[in-house]
């Protein structure tokens, strides 16, 4: 253990207790009423978080102190024992808001879901680094896409969309390990159609596909491509394109369809899924450069944003720090990512850089889809900001995933 | 490429992200001002609307307070739905409906949940309002009218609707607009300036203290009185002699353009439109589409002018020079223009020219001058639109610009409107097929105000000012180059003398003999005009209407005066006399012919608008 401290990367840590402290005063500034300002008041939303730091700190220390190589041993059973207690959620979870994703014990509930995610890291860590993998292969491809997939389909059963979301990073460090380029391709076109499409229709969409193809086409003509593929590849394209619609309509729930609705601005109903977004909005909007001050938001303490403290946590940086500090929030998430990333890439261990990868990529998705939403960029999907947003399941997810790296890390000469 | 994606994704994110949240906080300031909006409560301070006085000084419109529970959906905790229902005299259902409502239109914007209770409603509720949170009471000012007439002129007041919310973002739910009328057509004048005073506020509507120590309230203001050119006195009694008739009366001071009065019948009390009933009455007085009584007949009834027309061919004949006014044409009960093709006439002394012809209403006289005047150039449609163009100098065919918010533009047809009519070039057509003009019984409509207005031009001798209703804002004379710039005619001055005398004449031996108004010389034309309507797809004709359109006195004349009178047969018969009671009436004050003003009031046309209702045949013209 002592040993551990004096190698572990202290700049990450530095940055995650950055993240918690600061998270913490904005917690405490959503839920602080004036009348009782007492910071260690337990039944009080803020004194909650607190417990939960405390937890966290002990959680942390027990990780670091638990020897590098059992996490590799042990993910297997790490990852069925997740999955069953994703499974148990039908039969002892309980139902909150429509999603059976807790476990309840007493006035404590505890979510499932965002631990699981450091169980598929570790399981696909293990097995990408076992010899005879190879992602270009379609067996491979299966089989890791298959670790991903249990857990994914077990949260769509909740129904909880939004942490099934999240799930798509692991095609991070699957692309790092040899995925074909293709599969990123693909998924970018998907889903740029996808948005496009929405924003603009159909009929605008499929003829700017066309001359695009006609495009690259005739710039490529020297290589003589093959027409067979691109009319091929223009005609999927547009068909997806044509039926957006149908999936819309036919696919998605109401409420889920209402998220894109109000994102494209097709939707102006502010009591309904667009009020969210627009008191956030104006939250933010509103801090201007330097913000109101702490405590001092008129929409933080008149407590118009909903869900404030928990997933619309940014928007009380936005009024409270204004600009300066919510790009001081985006900056030390980036640089947090940035150098888990390049933690991960000075691994010698397939094991330990596949682990890294997982780590930032989950920690990234959390924090793009978060903000984006908040800022009017993304549908509202209901997943939390990394370290700030309230949550004990959250939190200790988070500080579970990252911690295991970085002791990863620590140990990471002595290993192999 | 596969170690970079990580870092490019990470960068282009926090760029964005950096980008837009620039955007959201420091380019855009929209949100700051609906943040003050949402977490500082306005509390609004409605000024007093403006009073509408007569031109003589009397007051038509003041004001009465009214209070209106409002609610801010947002803010409204669990409650007693049944005491509150009971309180507000709804139904617990109604009340849901309400709320509802209020949410659709904004959580976090005050609605109205009652509107205008009385003030003893007022004072029982006041003292329970402070167990309903999230409701609250504003006061605001409602109409309180002093007269019984010119509902029609005044227009009412109503509480905006989502169209006029968001054509105009000064308004908000609850808030009372003018519709109609001069309620409508000067709003902004008479609404005044609406105060506002800005409290601090949570959520739970606590912690009120004026924002930022009442630097950014405002006071309200009371809106400008508006003094019209209405004559109360005139109106009144042209609304009364119009009782069990249905038409139009407009009288027009000829040397301002001011609108003495604006008579249309049937019609309705404006105290109907006050407050809570009024969208009760409002729903009777719109359904009835038989009387129709919202319709506003002197500005948006159109119907063929009749002889009163003859004056204008007249003018235009002379001003043409086709004919002097020494020239007699005879008729024989009619004039035959072509083979088969005949107009006919009333008895009357033959022959005649232009003085006598218009005395007597002749017929055959307009017709042949007309066709001169149209024969005059080498087509027809030359002819036709020179005509047009001297009929438009009085302000036929057009809205005229007048001050209220309602009218038609009537039809003045051009040589292309006859050339579509007759299929020309394929079918050619002539002068003859356009006679009825002559005689105002052709193919041009008017309004009554269109036709006041041509009367009073003629009384200038060749120029007016347009019509108008507002004389002066808080006592100041309006200044307004529109009514304040002479519009004149094509017509020489000279020409209007003989048509002058004629018009004269027709009250001293012509149609209107016996309704000479003692020690004033009235000069004046009467009309007569067929009218067809159709129900259930059929077309039938009905009684004439009475046309009547006159002006005194002769010199320096001080009213000009259409008035319309549907099915009221011949022009003299009621028209007339109403026209000649309403100029007695002006210009002395009092009427001291009593048999005339008995006969007008004791007779009704309600038997003869039955009549093509009544499912059995009838009888026209009786």
């Amino acid at each position: 253990m002592p040993k551990t401290l004096l190698q572990i990367d202290w700049l990450s840590i530095l940055i995650v207790v950055l993240l918690i402290v600061f998270g913490w005063s904005n917690i405490y500034s959503t839920t602080v009423t004036a009348s009782d300002a007492e910071v260690f008041d337990f039944s009080k939303i803020y004194g909650k978080q607190l417990i939960w730091i405390g937890l966290g700190i002990f959680i942390t220390i027990l990780i670091l102190s638990i020897e590098a190589k059992f996490f590799e041993k042990f993910s297997t059973v790490i990852y069925i024992f997740a999955v069953l207690s994703l499974a148990g959620l039908f039969l002892f979870g309980k139902t909150i808001a429509g999603q059976t994703a807790w476990y309840s014990f007493g006035s404590f509930s505890i979510q499932p879901a965002e631990f699981v995610k450091t169980a598929v890291a570790l399981v696909l860590a293990k097995y990408l680094s076992e010899i005879n993998v190879d992602l270009k292969k379609f067996k491979s491809q299966i089989k890791a896409a298959g670790i991903i997939a249990i857990p994914f389909l077990l949260i769509m059963l909740q129904p909880d969309a939004g942490s099934a979301l999240i799930y798509l990073a692991f095609i991070i460090p699957l692309y790092r390990e040899g995925l074909p380029h293709w599969y990123i391709v693909f998924g970018f076109l998907v889903a740029i159609i996808f948005i496009l499409t929405l924003k603009f229709g159909f009929a605008i969409i499929a003829p700017i596909i066309f001359s695009i193809a006609v495009l690259i086409f005739l710039i490529n003509r020297k290589n003589k491509p093959k027409v067979f593929i691109y009319l091929l590849v223009t005609f999927l394209c547009i068909s997806f394109s044509y039926s957006v619609n149908f999936i819309l309509n036919d696919v998605l729930l109401p409420h889920q369809k209402d998220r894109f609705d109000v994102l494209i601005g097709e939707s102006n109903d502010i009591k309904g899924s667009a009020f969210n977004l627009y008191q956030s909005e104006v939250a933010i909007g509103s801090g201007g450069l330097w913000g109101k001050g702490w405590l001092k938001g008129t929409q933080t303490q008149g407590r118009f944003v909903p869900e404030q403290h928990t997933d619309y946590i940014f928007s009380t940086v936005g009024e409270e720090w204004g600009f300066l500090g919510t790009s001081f929030v985006v900056i030390l998430f980036a640089s947090l990512i940035l150098r888990l990333f390049y933690l991960a890439e000075r691994q010698k261990s397939q094991f330990n850089r596949v682990y890294g990868y997982c780590v930032f990529s989950v920690i990234f998705l959390h924090f793009f889809v978060n903000i984006a939403m908040v800022i009017g960029l993304f549908p509202t999907v209901g997943i939390p900001l990394p370290f700030f947003s309230y949550g004990g399941s959250g939190l200790w997810g988070f500080i579970i995933l990252i911690f295991i790296f970085l002791k990863l890390d620590a140990k990471r000469k002595s290993l192999n | 490429m596969r170690k970079f994606l990580p870092i490019i994704l990470v960068s282009f994110s926090a760029i964005i992200f950096m980008a837009r949240l620039f955007y959201l906080q420091i380019i855009d300031d929209s949100y700051d001002e609906v943040s003050t909006n949402i977490a500082v409560r306005k509390v609004y301070d409605y000024p007093q609307r403006g009073y509408i006085y007569d031109r003589n000084g009397e007051l038509l419109v003041g004001n009465q307070p009214a209070y209106d529970v409002m609610a801010i959906p947002l803010e409204v905790k669990t409650f007693d739905t049944l005491e509150l229902a009971s309180l507000l005299k709804l139904s617990p259902n109604q009340l849901k409906k309400q709320l509802d409502k209020a949410w659709r239109y904004s959580p976090r914007l005050a609605s109205v949940i009652t509107p205008q209770l009385t003030k003893k409603e007022y004072a029982y509720l006041q003292e329970r309002m402070h167990k309903y949170q999230g409701f609250y009471i504003q006061k605001r000012s409602l109409r309180d009218y002093n007269v019984k007439h010119s509902a029609n002129i005044l227009g009412y007041i109503a509480e905006v609707n989502n169209r006029d919310i968001k054509q105009n973002p000064y308004y908000q739910s609850g808030d009372l607009i003018g519709k109609q009328g001069v309620e409508e057509q000067y709003e902004k004048e008479l609404r005044g300036v609406r105060g506002v005073k800005y409290f601090l506020r949570n959520i739970h509507n606590k912690n009120i203290k004026p924002f930022k120590d009442g630097d950014f309230d405002t006071i309200s203001q009371k809106g400008n009185d508006l003094t019209l050119t209405i004559d109360a006195q005139l109106q009144k009694y042209g609304e009364l002699l119009m009782k069990n008739k249905r038409g139009g009366i407009v009288a027009i001071e000829p040397s301002t353009g001011e609108i003495l009065s604006l008579v249309t019948a049937p019609t309705y009390d404006p105290d109907k439109l006050v407050g809570r009933k009024r969208s009760k009455n409002f729903t009777e007085l719109y359904y009835d589409s038989i009387s129709k009584p919202l319709y506003n007949r002197p500005l948006q009834a159109i119907y063929a002018p009749g002889s009163p027309f003859k004056a204008l061919t007249g003018l235009v004949a002379l001003q043409e020079g086709v004919v002097d006014l020494e020239e007699s044409f005879s008729c024989n009960g009619g004039y035959t223009y072509a083979r088969g093709a005949r107009m006919g006439c009333h008895h009357h002394p033959s022959p005649t020219e232009m003085v006598t012809g218009i005395a007597h209403s002749c017929n055959s006289y307009f017709a042949q001058i007309y066709r001169r005047t149209i024969e005059k150039y080498e087509t027809p449609q030359k002819g036709i639109d020179v005509w047009r163009k001297h009929m438009a100098s009085f302000g036929l065919g057009d809205y005229l610009g007048y001050d209220l918010p309602v009218g038609r533009a009537g039809l003045l047809p051009d040589a292309e409107y006859y050339n579509r009519a007759y299929q020309y070039p394929t079918y050619n057509w002539y002068a003859s097929a356009t006679l009825s003009n002559a005689i105002g019984q052709g193919e041009v409509l008017t309004t009554p105000i269109q036709l006041a207005n041509a009367i009073a031009a003629i009384a200038n001798k060749g120029w007016f000012y347009k019509p108008h209703i507002l004389k002066s804002i808080n006592e100041e004379s309006i200044e307004m180059d529109k009514y304040t710039t002479k519009q004149h005619t094509t017509i020489d001055k000279k020409h209007f003398d003989p048509i002058i005398q004629g018009m004269h004449d027709v009250f001293n031996y012509g149609t209107a003999r016996f309704l000479q108004v003692p020690g004033i010389e009235v000069c004046g034309k009467t009309g007569t005009s067929e009218n067809y309507i159709k129900i259930d797809g059929e077309r039938m004709q009905l009684t004439d209407h009475s046309i009547f359109v006159a002006f005194a006195p002769k010199d320096n004349p001080k009213i000009a005066i259409a008035v319309f009178v549907e099915n009221g047969y011949w022009g003299s018969r009621y028209a007339g006399r109403i026209s000649s009671l309403m100029i007695e009436k002006y210009l002395k004050g009092n009427i001291e012919r009593k048999d005339l003003e008995s006969w007008i009031l004791s007779h009704s046309l309600e038997d003869e608008y039955a009549k093509p209702y009544s499912g059995e045949p009838f009888e026209i013209n009786q």
